[in-house]
């Protein structure tokens, strides 16, 4: 392995410091003089007709600036495909959630603004509400859209090879209905944003984990160009995918407020405004058939995936696409077919979360192929072995796999003595019985969406040697920062200290995806040692120059360069910088770069092609205790053999696992929205409930080293893999313990209780 | 509604102060103090996002009138550095990678204050305990909980 010296280092976090004393500020941190407060009226229907909006009582407010409805943006929608822009700023014509935002006030202050909400008068003409995405598809339920039959939002299908004559050679075919519950991202930090319009056009501090998103928006909306809009990024109180990928009602009208008043206007939502009415996770129901011969290969699978949308479309069809992309990963899987499904309902709406669309799908064939192994006599561990594939490896959709560490992982897990020890632990102790539970499973890293892609980078040398690294990426808690910061520095030869990063303003940093898709540290990541390489030949040639030797004899290292077929010849960075800013005309020394992994495109309508530019793979243990007389489970330990090709800062990388991982245990064990008729019940953290440090394991995570020959340094994805495999993990462990398989998530201790009496599941 | 005036200690500052009946201490500490470094999370006692300590005890900021603050002595995350050097327990939490976005941290470590201050070498589970009323969606707690038992270690070292 190259001898790196910052890059594969334990290198603490560079925004450690001001993380710890408060210094760091988010959204709702920033003032200015003058700024008014904006606020939402919320729709009190699931579904109805919207025939009046008086504003006048509001309007007549002391204190109250503005009023808008729907109407003041005349019809604009937004969506992420062309052809499913299907989301006002507020609705104008129909509300389709309950809570869908309806109307907005700005005025002197927080309290007078929300007064000012409960005056404006909606006229509504209910409409009947479909809440079930199954009987949305009948013929003859409430439309959710007049012109979109069944409530179908967005279809999706593959079919490769011949499932139907897979199945007839198979020795075991199986199907099941599995369901995966209705959760949320569940950042700490509501959404808040400051908007100021003036002769500049829009600047906005807001929390947003991808402010390309926001940017393009509000350049849309408002028909403004691009380089009128401007997008500063605070501090990120977590992202998860979402509602901070992507723009809100808040945003729209802040910033239509202060182009009315001249204001700058600040709005921050309410933790229930979040829990009711913000992104969550596609509820999916999964109908799974799998083939299996004898001695447990896999033969084919077929997949009918129908998820709950809720209102709008948002990012529901590339969901849809990774639920069915992801599934011929990691296991050999030569027939494959694929139906999915995402329906219109009265609920709020489904998008995007950490595990996006793949950890639904892989859930059901992780349970359904070890319930086919049980059958067949074979080991949980066994079946996996024998599947799993490794690199390289083209699936039947043409996925391509140049590093895996899956059977590694696995293999990694059956030594440890949570595995081999395992029959030795089994049993009932009092109320309590012991499970072990393992998975192993794929994520892809590098995610590539439709539409602009590429990551950029410009590195900017100060004439003291140190240098400004300029980047659209966002960390929003992941800790990309450090690992840019330690890429710029590796190839620069410098110090972490020496290379400051700012974080995004849209009129400074260069154009960004955003943080999706496990996707920073590979492009991101590309794009920032390619500028830092283009600052190193722009140095080297004027190192060169001076001591007369070949630019590519130039080595940059411990803040020192020199010439490597004769290293006496040598002087500090900061030195070169020097000779480079003013020996002659000077120069400015400025690098850039933009990632260009993975360009091949791949096919949205077939379900063909690479939709990352690698992919890593997760296999985990975990063990379980369950009381069987209170159904309570505890999970009391994990361990995670992560296959993230390469660790560049491996702390980081635990982390990253860590928190997948229990954010996953808290869907499989207690997360769960309750639902009547588009209503949230829970819509509090008392009452939806995130796992708590009492509720959760301590976390082993072991890196499996594949160095992908594609990412920066061998690095791929290290964020979402754990969230993908923990469900089945921990759902396995379960029914080691109780010899019951679960196949509908949240397994709640009621779920428990009433499979170990055998009564039938509410 | 009439202000009241209140006195009390923060961060080691005397302070006098007007303040609505109504308005919590959290608003107080962010508005009146611009103290921002407390967070508000939900607003509602649950996350933790807005702890502070309070003669000696940790309490949900969002939830304490501010008129409560009467004659007590308050500590927010401000009032732990001592100029540039930070409290073992941020120190620790920077080491050991503790924070992730570091939106739940100025409370976390108010608890991890709070904690070490009534009990030194806390087991593991007397540190789950001791945050349980901090909510982190990013960690999963793992590291946070090394990030105390560091911090601990550091404070024995320095007695």
């Amino acid at each position: 392995m190259e001898d790196y010296s910052v890059i594969g280092k334990r290198i603490p976090r560079i925004d450690g410091r001001v993380k710890v004393t408060g210094e760091a500020k988010y959204a709702a941190d920033y003032a200015m003089p003058g700024m008014l407060w904006c606020k939402i009226l919320r729709s009190p229907h699931a579904h109805a007709r919207i025939l009046n909006i008086d504003t006048s009582r509001a309007e007549k407010l002391p204190g109250v600036k503005a009023v808008l409805t729907g109407k003041d943006f005349n019809g604009w929608r937004w969506g992420w495909m062309p052809q499913s822009r299907d989301e006002a700023p507020l609705a104008d014509d129909k509300v389709r959630y309950l809570a869908e935002a309806v109307a907005a006030v700005a005025a002197v202050d927080e309290r007078t603004a929300e007064k000012a909400t409960e005056l404006i008068q909606v006229e509504y003409e209910e409409l009947p509400g479909i809440f079930d995405p199954e009987e949305a598809m009948n013929d003859g339920a409430p439309k959710v859209y007049d012109h979109v039959k069944n409530n179908v939002s967005f279809e999706f299908h593959m079919n490769f090879g011949d499932v139907e004559q897979a199945f007839a050679e198979s020795d075991l075919v199986r199907e099941d209905r599995f369901e995966t519950g209705r959760v949320i991202t569940g950042y700490l930090e509501p959404p808040s944003a400051v908007a100021l319009w003036d002769s500049s056009g829009i600047t906005i501090w807001a929390a947003k984990q991808s402010p390309y998103f926001p940017y393009r928006h509000l350049a849309a909306c408002f028909n403004l160009p691009l380089n009128k809009i401007r997008v500063i990024q605070p501090f990120i109180g977590g992202g998860f995918g979402g509602t901070k990928n992507d723009s809100l009602a808040g945003d729209f009208c802040a910033c239509l407020f202060s182009k009315m008043t001249g204001k700058p206007v600040k709005f921050v939502y309410s933790m229930e405004e979040v829990l009711m009415t913000c992104r969550r996770r596609h509820n999916m129901i999964i109908h799974n058939k799998m083939g299996m011969k004898k001695d447990g290969t896999l033969t084919g699978m077929h997949s009918r995936v129908i998820a709950d949308g809720g209102g709008h479309t948002a990012i529901g069809p590339l969901t849809m696409y990774l639920t069915g992309c992801m599934s011929t990963l990691p296991y050999k899987l030569p027939n494959f077919k694929h139906d999915a499904y995402r329906i219109f309902t009265n609920n709020p709406i489904g998008a995007a979360m950490r595990g996006h669309g793949v950890t639904h799908t892989r859930f059901a064939a992780e349970i359904q192929m070890e319930m086919m192994a049980e059958e067949l006599g074979i080991d949980p561990l066994e079946v996996r072995l024998k599947n799993g594939i490794s690199a390289p490896h083209k699936t039947i959709n043409k996925v391509t796999v140049d590093s895996c560490g899956l059977i590694e992982g696995l293999e990694t897990l059956a030594r440890r003595p949570e595995w081999k020890d395992k029959d030795r632990k089994k049993g009932i102790e009092g109320p309590i019985s012991h499970g072990v539970g393992i998975s192993g499973t794929a994520y892809l890293s590098g995610a590539r969406q439709r539409g602009h892609q590429s990551c950029g980078a410009v590195v900017r040398v100060c004439e003291d040697g140190t240098v400004n690294y300029l980047t659209g990426a966002s960390d929003c808690g992941q800790g990309s920062d450090t690992v840019l910061v330690q890429i710029v520095a590796e190839e620069l030869g410098l110090d972490m200290d020496s290379v400051d990063i700012k974080r995004v303003d849209t009129a400074l940093t260069p154009c960004d995806a955003g943080s999706y898709g496990s996707r920073v540290t590979v492009l991101a990541g590309e794009a920032a040692q390619k500028a830092a390489r283009d600052v190193r030949d722009q140095l080297a040639r004027i190192a060169a120059e001076k001591w007369e030797v070949d630019a590519g004899d130039i080595a940059f290292k411990n803040q020192q360069v020199f010439v490597r077929s004769a290293p006496e010849k040598t002087m500090s960075f900061e030195n070169l910088a020097k000779i480079a800013s003013y020996a002659g005309a000077g120069a400015v020394i400025i690098g850039k770069g933009y990632s260009q992994y993975g360009l091949e495109p791949y096919d949205f309508n077939k379900g063909e092609g690479d939709a990352g530019t690698s992919y890593s793979f997760t296999s985990q243990l975990s063990e379980v205790d369950v009381d069987l007389e209170t159904g309570f489970v505890k999970c009391s330990k994990m361990v995670i053999a992560h296959d993230c090709g390469k660790p560049l800062n491996p702390i980081n990388v635990e982390a990253q696992n860590q928190g997948a991982a229990v954010q996953g245990l808290g869907q499989t064990l207690y997360e769960e929205f309750k639902m009547v008729r588009g209503e949230t019940q829970n819509p509090d953290l008392r009452d939806y409930k995130m796992p708590l440090a009492p509720d959760t394991p301590d976390i082993e995570v072991i890196d499996i080293i594949t160095d992908d020959p594609h990412g920066p340094y061998g690095a791929k994805e290290a964020s979402e893999g754990a969230i993908v495999s923990t469900p089945p993990s921990v759902v396995s462990a379960i029914h080691d313990a109780t010899g019951i398989w679960f196949k509908e998530l949240p397994v709640t201790p009621e779920k428990i209780l009433r499979a170990l009496k055998n009564l039938p599941q509410k | 509604m009439e202000m009241k005036k209140i006195k009390f200690v923060i961060n080691g500052q005397p302070c006098e102060l007007k303040v609505y009946p109504w308005a919590t201490l959290l608003e107080m500490i962010r508005e009146d103090l611009q103290l921002i470094g407390t967070k508000e999370g939900c607003g509602q006692g649950e996350c933790g996002s807005c702890t502070v300590i309070m003669d000696g005890k940790t309490i949900n900021s969002c939830l304490v009138p501010a008129v409560e603050a009467d004659g007590k002595e308050i500590t927010t995350i401000e009032g732990l550095a001592r100029g540039d050097k930070l409290h073992p327990v941020q120190e620790a939490f920077v080491e050991n990678a503790g924070m992730q976005c570091g939106f739940c941290t100025p409370g976390m470590i108010m608890s991890a204050k709070a904690l070490l201050d009534r009990n030194p070498a806390p087991s593991d589970e007397e540190i789950r305990a001791g945050i349980a009323g901090n909510f982190c969606r990013c960690t999963g707690y793992t590291k946070i909980i090394e990030s105390i038992r560091a911090a601990a270690a550091l404070m024995e070292g320095r007695k």
